[in-house]
């Protein structure tokens, strides 16, 4: 039962009051896309042991996507940010920077 | 036997009697008594039956550990099955029954599994009951269900109220015994938010039991102390009978609190479940000790060392008149002096050990206590109770070297901190060699959201099994969470200092984890490991030899640790025999994962209020009231409840369908649509995000226009259908299905915040806003006529069109779509005025014969014409192609969602099953999902099929009945005859004919 920052409402919401949304920063794939890059953007998700980027929907809230950078394995959040973005905001690696050093940002 | 002693009982009320049953049997205990005390005092040793080979089982310990003294508790509606006897608190009317024999307790024919006990090793039920295939569902499951199984479900609706409440502390301190006592006082002073925890009913843990002196005083003093300070702290919560079950992410953790479970029918809720928010928890949950491995120790009256000393000094109850007491370490020692000293007799103590002699061994010598030191039972006379025990040499094979007449015995393993909690979050172990246990690594605790320690373990559970120790570790934890927290509060207040405690001297232990330690195979086979699920030695070994080398894979595989019990006892001694077969230190072997509950919590707990009509909204029209009132029948949709259809008088449902069908296709019906979906969308890339979304062109519809939508996910399979309206240039509105409207809207939101953010598009579910009415019949249109107003002509307002106006006075928006077949008018109005519009259609369509009709006409009606319904044609694997809405689907576009999974293989390959309709031969109605048989079998020996009915109904229209279905090659396939396999061997023939049965052109809902 997580607890995660709502970056829109500034409030710590309750995991029963988010919808998860699964592997954030997925990029998609058109029509124009080979098999396997298709195949790999709809079905293979990275499933780490440890930092991992996911998309949540405040949805007992204010309705708007969110993206956690958080660690699978110790829980630890490094932060949230708002889903508009393609890659994670500098602030976020750097705090997971500090936790995990030597980590790189992997798009 | 066992009995009631004449004095003492620190927690009895000698002039409180209270009446119960056992069985049947009227008995009396005492106020104060566990109902397994107030069993033993009553003489009652044998308490239920074991599970597998019906033994007879008695108590073997005094608390939450417990795993043979289940029974069913209360009767009726308040029937609970699988209660521990020990945990359950004795009142006046109490009423028990034990489990898992038949026909009695005391002559149980499933007996008769342990003299072919030898035939059912581990996993038999894996390998003996393979062949013939039928007799396992005939023959073998039946009979297993009856003879296994634990408690029964009650039958009845529980009277019962139970409640959820919501509590944010800093700290969560679990366990109320002297080292959570001290956690807890710890973190209060410092003002910190705490709540303290016992799943008990009392305070002070084994403390008071122990005959532990703080500052010089008894335990007891102490603890009245420390509990009087907290109370008067406004910052400090205390629980008792609140048992954590489970300890989850982020500091959330569940406790169950058996609230009047001891006082039934007082008013107050029967259970309540607490879900905290904790910032950090302390768990001092103690530890609980093991038993040891011996042939017969689980005839009634062998029990732990610490229950016979609990059931002495708590309630008075001794389990017989001579003990003798069998241990590996100075602990049990105690048990011997709490026995003699009640003036009991402790004929011997077995000792493992080859030489007992600490401070511990040298007060049971002097008090004339004979002491066997490396010795061991080589075996327990007595079936149903103990009548002695036979001794052998530990380091032996088991020769019998003298017999001891006894009718109790008390044995001890050495201790196990309870590490369940600190686990289940992720927090790992250490294997503490010197006492032969697992204890929390402080170097690998769970982890909160900020990366720092979550859980700290405390005293006992921490692996600190002296008193001084255990005290000043709840202090230690304390100041670590307090640390962690990061409040600086730590720093605040000097230490209070911790009451003195006599120094203890503690001979080391030794690890036993047979008796004795060459015992022979035959005598392994008697050994149990785990009571509750008769896990015996030997069925380890048999899984080692087997290769089940994974602890997780031994544990399935013979029940180790598993059911309600959750290997509570039986964790430590199960790994390392598993450990010494394998021939590896236990360490290497590992526990099983720890999960929550710690301990069962019943349903009740977890429902709360959720039940009957709190069990979930019910979501109502503007019109649900006249609906209730004009004697609909309820469909549940989702949360919406919707008219099925409306019976007259003696009229059956299926009459009504029947009715309101004709009604609707001769004259005018009346449905009320306003649980359709209303999505606005708006904004000046509106056009462009809805091309995305839907299949078909929509940037392109002109205002004024309605268009029939797919909506397909990038799977390309199609999740939602609907009419959608271009109410002005940057504005449309998307109709949904009833299901769908939440759903579509989080899609459309999820793909415009998070894929196309840039895109200027607003949306909106109005859906709860706007009362839609649907007047469907060849006098619709008259009818609107009547009620005057806006012009419903079919040139100013043709088929597939929208216009906003008046009607009657109301301002609507009037659309020209039909699920029916029929001329039909949509109309919406603001869902204030929903029920105002609907009574005056009512009124003014008297004159014309006006029916409302329900949700089962809609399905007949939409059926006849071929309509496709989500959830019904569609599955989740169905995509548009599939069922002839390949028009649907714009060639013109570059991209929309589904786009590209519709040109993946399998959604082009030609033998996927597709839409016709189905005309039984018999005129009969087709059983909805029924399977049309092929030729052959596939793989499994199955009949191979081509194609399964989607919709089913009887057809007033024609007559007869009609069907829609997904035939492999089916639009190539008219007029072809498929044969449905029905229940009872029947066999039922449809043709295969076009999905549209009524109108074909379409010329009825275009006039």
């Amino acid at each position: 039962m997580l607890i995660l920052e709502c970056p829109f409402c500034g409030i710590m919401a309750d995991e029963t009051e988010l919808a998860p949304g699964g592997e954030a920063h997925v990029r998609r794939v058109g029509p124009e896309g080979s098999d396997e890059a298709f195949e790999a953007y709809l079905f293979m998700r990275r499933n780490p042991c440890g930092v991992h980027f996911e998309l949540w929907r405040h949805a007992h809230g204010c309705g708007r996507w969110f993206i956690a950078a958080r660690n699978t394995l110790t829980l630890e959040v490094y932060g949230t940010y708002p889903a508009q973005t393609d890659r994670p905001p500098a602030a976020i690696v750097r705090a997971i920077r500090r936790r995990v050093p030597g980590w790189e940002w992997q798009p | 036997m066992s009995l009631r002693l004449s004095s003492g009982g620190r927690l009895i009320e000698r002039d409180r009697p209270l009446d119960f049953t056992f069985n049947g049997r009227r008995l009396r205990g005492l106020a104060g008594d566990s109902l397994a005390s107030a069993l033993l005092a009553n003489g009652q040793m044998l308490v239920g039956r074991s599970f597998k080979y019906h033994r007879p089982r008695g108590v073997v310990a005094s608390g939450v550990e417990e795993p043979n003294a289940l029974v069913g508790l209360g009767r009726g509606g308040r029937f609970e099955p699988n209660r521990r006897a020990t945990t359950v608190e004795l009142f006046d009317g109490l009423e028990a029954v034990s489990q898992n024999h038949w026909p009695g307790l005391g002559f149980d024919l499933g007996a008769l599994n342990d003299l072919a006990a030898r035939f059912l090793p581990a996993g038999f039920y894996y390998k003996t009951f393979m062949a013939p295939r039928g007799a396992w569902e005939k023959l073998f499951e039946p009979l297993i269900r009856r003879a296994a199984g634990l408690g029964r479900a009650p039958e009845e609706p529980d009277p019962d109220g139970y409640e959820h409440f919501h509590v944010h502390v800093d700290v969560l301190v679990i366990g109320g015994g002297i080292s959570g006592l001290q956690a807890a006082l710890t973190a209060g002073r410092t003002g910190a938010r705490v709540m303290l925890v016992e799943q008990g009913p009392h305070w002070g843990g084994r403390a008071p039991v122990e005959g532990v002196r703080l500052d010089g005083r008894p335990a007891a003093e102490w603890v009245d102390a420390a509990l009087g300070e907290l109370e008067r702290m406004g910052n400090v919560h205390l629980r008792r009978r609140a048992m954590a079950v489970g300890v989850y992410d982020h500091g959330y953790a569940l406790l169950h609190e058996r609230v009047a479970a001891h006082t039934p029918g007082d008013g107050r809720p029967r259970h309540r479940l607490w879900k905290v928010r904790a910032r950090r928890i302390i768990t001092a949950t103690g530890a609980l000790e093991r038993p040891l491995a011996f042939v017969g120790n689980d005839v009634p009256g062998v029990m732990l060392a610490s229950a016979v000393r609990d059931y002495v000094v708590n309630w008075a109850v001794a389990p017989g008149r001579r003990t003798v007491v069998v241990t590996n370490n100075d602990d049990a020692y105690r048990s011997a002096l709490v026995l003699r000293e009640a003036g009991l007799e402790v004929p011997a103590i077995v000792d493992a050990r080859p030489q007992a002699d600490g401070p511990l061994v040298q007060r049971a010598r002097e008090m004339g206590i004979r002491v066997v030191s490396g010795s061991a039972i080589a075996g327990v006379k007595g079936r149903r109770r103990v009548r002695g025990v036979r001794l052998c040499a530990h380091e032996g094979e088991g020769a019998v070297l003298e017999e001891i007449a006894c009718d109790a015995v008390a044995m001890s393993g050495g201790w196990s901190p309870v590490v369940h909690l600190w686990s289940h979050c992720g927090g790992k172990l250490l294997w503490e060699e010197g006492q032969a246990h697992f204890r929390p690594d402080p170097q690998r605790p769970p982890t909160g959201a900020d990366g720092a320690p979550l859980v700290f373990a405390a005293g006992n559970a921490n692996g600190r099994m002296e008193t001084a120790a255990a005290l000043a570790d709840g202090q230690v934890a304390a100041e670590a969470a307090l640390k962690a927290l990061g409040t600086g509060r730590e720093r605040g207040g000097a230490r209070a200092p911790l009451p003195a405690v006599a120094p203890e001297e503690v001979a080391p232990m030794l690890p036993v984890w047979l008796m004795p330690r060459k015992a022979g195979a035959k005598a392994r086979m008697k050994m149990w490991l785990d009571f509750q699920n008769d896990v015996k030695v030997s069925d380890v070994e048999l899984a080692a030899r087997e290769g089940y080398e994974s602890v997780e894979h031994t544990k399935r595989y013979t029940t180790l640790g598993m059911a309600t019990d959750q290997g509570k006892l039986s964790n430590i001694n199960g790994l390392a025999v598993l450990s010494e077969a394998l021939g590896q230190p236990v360490p290497q072997t590992g526990t099983t994962t720890f999960r929550p509950p710690w301990a069962p919590v019943s349903f009740g707990a977890i429902a709360g209020e959720a039940r009957g009509d709190l069990f979930q909204p019910v979501r109502e029209t503007p019109i649900h009231r006249w609906h209730e009132t004009h004697g609909a029948h309820w469909e549940p949709v989702g949360q919406w409840r919707r008219p099925y259809a409306y019976p007259r008088d003696g009229e059956s449902l299926h009459d009504a369908v029947i009715r309101e069908v004709r009604n609707a296709r001769q004259a005018v019906g009346l449905l009320d649509a306003s649980t359709l979906g209303k999505i606005l969308v708006r904004g000046p890339d509106a056009g462009r995000f809805l091309d995305m979304i839907y299949t078909n062109m929509m940037s392109t519809l002109k205002p004024g226009r309605c268009r029939y939508g797919l909506i397909c996910n990038e799977n390309g399979f199609l999740i939602d259908d609907g009419v959608v309206v271009r109410l002005d240039k940057e504005t449309f509105l998307c109709h949904t299905t009833t299901g769908g409207a939440e759903r579509i809207h989080e899609h459309m939101e999820r793909w415009l915040q998070t894929e196309w953010w840039d895109w200027r598009v607003f949306t909106a579910d109005l859906t709860e806003q706007y009362a839609q009415i649907a007047v469907v019949g060849p006098k619709a249109r008259a009818l609107l006529e009547r009620l005057g107003g806006m012009d419903v002509s079919r040139e100013s307002l043709p088929f597939m069109e929208w216009r906003a106006g008046e009607l009657a006075g109301f301002a609507v928006r009037v659309f020209r779509i039909s699920f029916s077949g029929e001329l039909s008018y949509e109309i919406a109005v603001p869902a204030g005025q929903g029920l105002a519009l609907w009574e005056r259609l009512v009124e003014e369509g008297a004159a014309f014969g006006i029916m409302p009709y329900g949700t089962e006409a809609l399905h007949v009606m939409r059926a006849e014409k071929g309509f496709i319904m989500i959830g019904d044609e569609t599955d989740g694997t169905v995509i548009p192609q599939d069922l002839g809405l390949g028009w649907a689907i714009s060639k013109k576009k570059a991209d929309y969602l589904g786009k590209r999974a519709h040109q993946r293989p399998h959604m082009t390959d030609p033998n996927r099953w597709k839409l016709v309709g189905l005309e039984t031969l018999d005129g009969s109605v087709l059983p909805d999902g029924a399977y049309a048989a092929a030729e052959g079998v596939n793989e499994n020996g199955q009949r191979k099929v081509q194609g399964r009915v989607t919709s089913s109904y009887f057809s007033p229209t024609l007559g007869r009945g009609i069907a829609l279905g997904l035939v492999e090659h089916g639009p190539e396939r008219m007029g072809e005859v498929l044969a449905f396999p029905a229940t009872g061997g029947r066999i039922i023939r449809a043709r295969i004919v076009s999905p549209v049965f009524y109108d074909k052109d379409g010329e009825k809902q275009n006039v």
